[in-house]
């Protein structure tokens, strides 16, 4: 008996049209994810004030970010506690984030 | 005795440990960038100045990456489709695909390197180029370890497939999270060095 053979006697029984679907949904995502590469790219070319850059910068990356979240990491259909584990977490990092701007505009560097 | 939920999950959690415990850790990964992204903003916003990344790096060729490690977890996620379909012959072409594409982002990444250091650009140059050795080499220090176990389950996975067939795609499912996660840590880090 093959390798392939053996695997289809003990597979993990998916429907396969299932799966066709999945796949169509993941060559979607992938020609997204490149096309939103080369526009990130072609963006900078266009040498925006800098404030107007990172927010068109930070926008696509995370809408890149969600596409490969939600779909390659199939967060989309994933079970409630994992969401909520990940909420905590997305919460502490823009706390993270936050604390250098708290500390900038309390003048932090102005008293230096 | 075998090691618990594998495969079969857990009535309090609805899940395998192998799920939670991965997407555990994933956060704690979260949180470790986070930590350097806060503390690039910190040394960013602090600066009198600050170079545009594209003056000092190679856009194009981390633009290049870019494409490579998005096609890589493509070649990941149909990896773990194709054992979802009972195709192990498949997954072992995806899987090393994904191997594959992650050698050329380390290829592409030591040139990058090597232009640097011959030019006389270290980490102590200057604030700009500290923080991009730090997080650009924490993140290939993932993709390394990424390498690893899916270099692992393309070598040994036929005989995990044969005894175990359900526990292996979940392997390769959680393997693959933390592939996709790195990716996405790339997704962030490419624009905030090289483009802005």
């Amino acid at each position: 008996m093959t390798t392939e053979h053996a695997a289809s006697a003990h597979a993990p029984g998916h429907d396969p049209a299932e799966i066709d679907r999945h796949v169509r949904v993941y060559v979607t995502v992938f020609v997204a994810l490149m096309a939103l590469t080369i526009v990130t790219v072609a963006i900078s070319y266009l040498h925006l004030p800098t404030h107007l850059a990172i927010a068109i910068a930070l926008i696509v990356a995370t809408i890149k970010g969600s596409l490969v979240a939600c779909y390659f990491m199939h967060l989309i259909s994933e079970k409630k506690l994992i969401l909520a584990v990940l909420g905590v977490t997305a919460f502490m990092f823009l706390v993270l984030l936050g604390l250098p701007a708290i500390t900038h505009s309390n003048g932090f560097w102005i008293h230096q | 005795m075998d090691i618990p939920y594998t495969v079969e999950v857990r009535r309090d959690t609805g899940l395998n440990n192998g799920k939670i415990g991965i997407w555990l850790f994933l956060a704690s990964e979260v949180m470790l960038f986070g930590a350097l992204f806060a503390s690039y903003i910190l040394i960013r916003v602090g600066a009198p100045s600050w170079p545009r990344g594209a003056t000092i790096l190679n856009v194009p060729l981390a633009t290049f990456n870019t494409l490579v490690l998005i096609t890589s977890s493509v070649t990941m996620v149909m990896a773990w489709a194709s054992l979802m379909r009972g195709r192990f012959g498949t997954f072992r072409f995806y899987m090393g695909l994904t191997i594959m594409l992650g050698f050329v982002f380390l290829g592409v990444k030591y040139v990058e390197y090597s232009h640097k250091f011959h030019d006389d650009l270290f980490p102590r140059t200057n604030n700009f180029l500290a923080i991009y050795f730090t997080l650009t080499g924490l993140h290939m220090l993932h993709v390394l370890g990424g390498m690893s176990v899916n270099a692992y389950l393309w070598v040994v996975g036929g005989k995990m497939w044969k005894t175990n067939p359900a526990w292996f795609t979940n392997r390769v499912e959680n393997s693959g999270l933390f592939w996709h996660f790195v990716d996405l840590v790339w997704i962030f880090l490419f624009p905030t060095l090289y483009l802005l």
